[in-house]
């Protein structure tokens, strides 16, 4: 508990909070690489999943594509990038291993966000005589939000966790104290940089709770009982049962 | 590829550390987080308490973990448990809300005809809910075995030598193939992970293995 | 739904895995860890040698291994093992015998303030500030220490030879470890002793990279770094001791055999700062790996045979 006490001592110094080197510095830089990649894997993945999951075609190659994704080690990866493209690029190359890293929650957050949808509900749209551009965009795309919130938050949250790595290729961020700490047997750095990343964490997670309150259309949240997590309304759907219970 | 042929002996050597120092976290990330994920699952109060809190431990970042780990536990330093320990723990943040998750697939119809049958609680769970649960459990445990040979790596840094020597060693040496052979054997072995995990589920769930039912 | 037949299977992946759990137990039972290993103590017949997660380290650490095996020893290695303050317990604690160390890093290991810079005031300071139950072997004329470096366009740019000439140039940027921001030689060091005032970017494995590239115009390298002279670095020197000197060093574990301690000091002796380089460059260069480049040593050096 000791060690905790130190930790946020350490957070709380005065002198830990102002010039070059500081706190904020430090948190600042974290937030723009996980930014920046977040946004850069949602460009990437959200417009491919939502494909996927409209067409119901390419779901295996992109199922497989994301579990490869996800065996890949971040830590080698940007090793092999700032070889590869030089110290100059190291900025893009650490952007990239986090994009990497986003990019297979998102996906799937964005397929299977259209997936669950009730094959009933998408029949009656075109039954309506919706085109195939409104029935993604006015149908799918809104009764999908839900599951792609939840796939940003989890990517983004792999990202805050995973950004520490910048810190080895001059990027500084939130994990240069812990590295710093590494080599300096500072104990009181490390965790407070660790409680600061995990502080990070908790608020970006908050603020897509928010958010999806937001963004979730009124008549979706309605129907947002507990069960919707389930895999396979689909499924069921086809045996016979309501999706919704 | 002449780096690689040459020092074929040491990439195997790591590569079969790194699956050693695997298996260990991934089982018991799967052990612990079926009766937490059941709680979660089971008392609407804690689910989202205990999934909040599992999903917390994962954004601690893994270098951090390894290193405090030592002295919060008071184990030596270089000893294999504090990777191990903190692997299991990031098992075990992934496990438990796919535990929860798979346990609330399963169709309330037939778990009430269980009931009805006269199945205690207990040997439903077993009989019904878990096997039923199958499928979703196991998605979550090939990905749990994926980012854990995956998060080893990191390991390195504090000693203990995974498939991670060849970045951090091949990154001083500005040998780029060295880091190279070190990410290809990384995602090669969480791939036989995910395959022999599959395999084995396909076993275990032989009527999963019908397809085109939906 | 739920066969006799599953419930085979599922005993029988229940056996297995607990096997594999079992084998994976038996192979982590930690070496390194106090009281699992009955020959833990220094004393006993195999000799655990370890090294810093340095290839160059790794290096000397395996030219140690291989002379004691041509000398009849039982050698277990332990290589790669982290950061000072990881293996100087398990040093301390018995469970590694032997480990090359350089004199300057390891007495400010003990002593984070101390005034020696020399070669042999270190060395001689270094014995008195170990703990009981370790001591340094002879010291090695192979030096591998912290050192400033510039490139030569801007050596000659700004008529550099020493430290003290970069006072006054405007816009210097150093880049190193991240923890050099805090070391007593770092920017606060560059500025008391020399009066010279730095911007300090924690470039890390990327350092030298970073000086080529004009990232930074001053870097921290080893001094045994084969990229110095690869790519014409210019080595400022340091008339006023703000480095202190580090000759490489084996620390070892006081109750270690004479017969060994004779062998590893004849191995110091051979070992001189030249030909450490050349072992880097195989390393780097040539990309042999430490086992080659240890042997090649050895068989020069006549230990071989």
């Amino acid at each position: 508990m000791n060690l905790f006490l130190e930790a946020i001592a350490w957070i709380l110094e005065p002198a830990n909070w102002q010039g070059q080197r500081s706190i904020p510095v430090r948190i600042g830089e974290h937030l723009f690489y996980t930014v920046l990649a977040v946004l850069a894997a949602s460009i990437i993945a959200i417009p491919l999943g939502w494909l996927i999951g409209h067409t119901g075609k390419g779901r295996e190659i992109a199922v497989g594509i994301s579990g490869a994704a996800r065996a890949l080690p971040s830590f080698g990866l940007l090793f092999l990038f700032v070889m590869i493209a030089g110290v100059l690029l190291r900025g893009p190359s650490a952007v990239l291993v986090l994009v990497l890293l986003a990019i297979p929650p998102i996906l799937a957050g964005a397929y299977a966000g259209l997936e669950v949808i009730d094959r009933r509900v998408i029949d009656a749209a075109r039954a309506m005589g919706m085109t195939e551009w409104q029935i993604l965009w006015r149908v799918e795309v809104p009764l999908g939000l839900p599951l792609l919130m939840g796939g940003l938050r989890s990517g983004t949250l792999q990202v805050v966790a995973t950004a520490v790595l910048a810190a080895f290729v001059n990027l500084g961020g939130l994990g240069l104290p812990i590295v710093e700490g590494i080599a300096l047997r500072d104990y009181d750095r490390m965790l407070g940089a660790a409680i600061l990343i995990i502080a990070l964490a908790l608020l970006l997670d908050a603020l897509f709770a928010v958010l999806e309150r937001y963004a979730v259309p009124r008549g979706v949240r309605a129907r947002r009982a507990p069960e919707l997590r389930t895999t396979a309304p689909r499924r069921r759907a086809a045996a016979g049962t309501p999706a919704t219970t | 590829m002449t780096w690689a042929i040459a020092n074929i002996e040491q990439i195997l050597a790591l590569s079969l550390e790194h699956v050693r120092l695997s298996i260990l976290p991934i089982v018991l990330g799967f052990v612990i987080a079926i009766p937490l994920g059941w709680v979660a699952h089971r008392f609407q109060l804690t689910r989202g308490l205990i999934l909040t809190l599992v999903g917390l431990l994962y954004t601690i970042p893994s270098l951090a973990l390894f290193v405090i780990l030592p002295p919060l536990l008071g184990l030596p330093f270089l000893s294999e448990a504090n990777v191990l320990i903190a692997l299991t723990i990031y098992a075990v943040a992934i496990m438990a809300r796919s535990t929860a998750d798979a346990l609330a697939s399963v169709d309330r119809d037939i778990q009430q005809a269980a009931t009805a049958m006269g199945y205690s609680s207990w040997r439903r769970f077993w009989a019904v809910d878990f096997p039923l649960a199958g499928p979703v459990l196991l998605a979550g445990l090939r990905v749990v075995a994926v980012s854990t040979v995956s998060l080893l790596t990191v390991g390195v840094v504090v000693g203990v030598d995974s498939l991670g020597y060849l970045f951090t060693n091949g990154s001083q040496r500005g040998i780029i193939e060295s880091v190279l052979a070190g990410v290809v054997a990384t995602v090669v072995i969480a791939l036989l992970f995910d395959r022999i995990l599959a395999l084995i589920g396909a076993w275990l769930m032989p009527w999963t293995r019908v397809k085109g039912a939906s | 739904m739920f066969t006799a037949r599953n419930k085979g299977r599922i005993a029988m992946t229940a056996t297995v895995v607990g096997a594999a759990l079992a084998l994976a137990g038996c192979a982590s039972g930690d070496p390194l860890e106090p009281g699992t290993d009955p020959d833990a103590g220094g004393s006993s017949e195999t000799i655990v040698i370890g090294s810093q997660a340095y290839y160059s380290n790794e290096i000397i650490a395996e030219i140690y291994a291989q002379a004691l095996e041509e000398a009849g020893f039982e050698v277990e290695r332990n290589f790669n093992i982290g950061q000072r303050d990881a293996y100087i317990p398990a040093i301390e604690a018995g469970e590694v015998d032997l480990f090359p160390e350089y004199t300057g890093n390891l007495l400010q290991f003990y002593v984070p303030d101390t005034a020696a810079t020399a070669e042999d005031e270190v060395y001689e300071e270094l014995q008195g500030a170990l703990p009981e139950g370790l001591q340094v072997l002879d010291q090695s004329s192979a030096t591998d220490q912290d050192s400033y470096n510039v490139t030569a366009e801007f050596a000659e740019a700004n008529g550099l030879e020493s430290i003290a000439d970069l006072a006054g140039v405007e816009g210097l940027i150093l880049g190193g470890n991240p923890e050099l921001a805090e070391r007593p030689y770092g920017p606060a060091g560059l500025d008391e002793v020399y009066g010279v005032t730095v911007e300090f970017q924690a470039t890390g494995e990327t350092t030298v990279e970073s000086l080529l590239e004009g990232v930074v115009n001053i870097a921290n390298v080893y001094s045994a770094d084969p990229r110095i002279g690869e790519n014409d670095l210019v080595t400022l020197a340091d008339p006023e001791g703000l480095f202190l000197a580090s000759n490489v060093v084996p620390v070892a574990s006081a109750d270690l055999s004479q017969d060994a301690i004779d062998v590893i000091n004849e191995v110091s002796a051979a070992l001189t700062p030249e030909g450490l380089v050349g072992l880097n460059v195989q390393s780097t260069v040539d990309q042999l790996s430490a086992a080659e480049i240890a042997e090649g040593w050895l068989e020069e050096n006549g230990f071989l045979g």
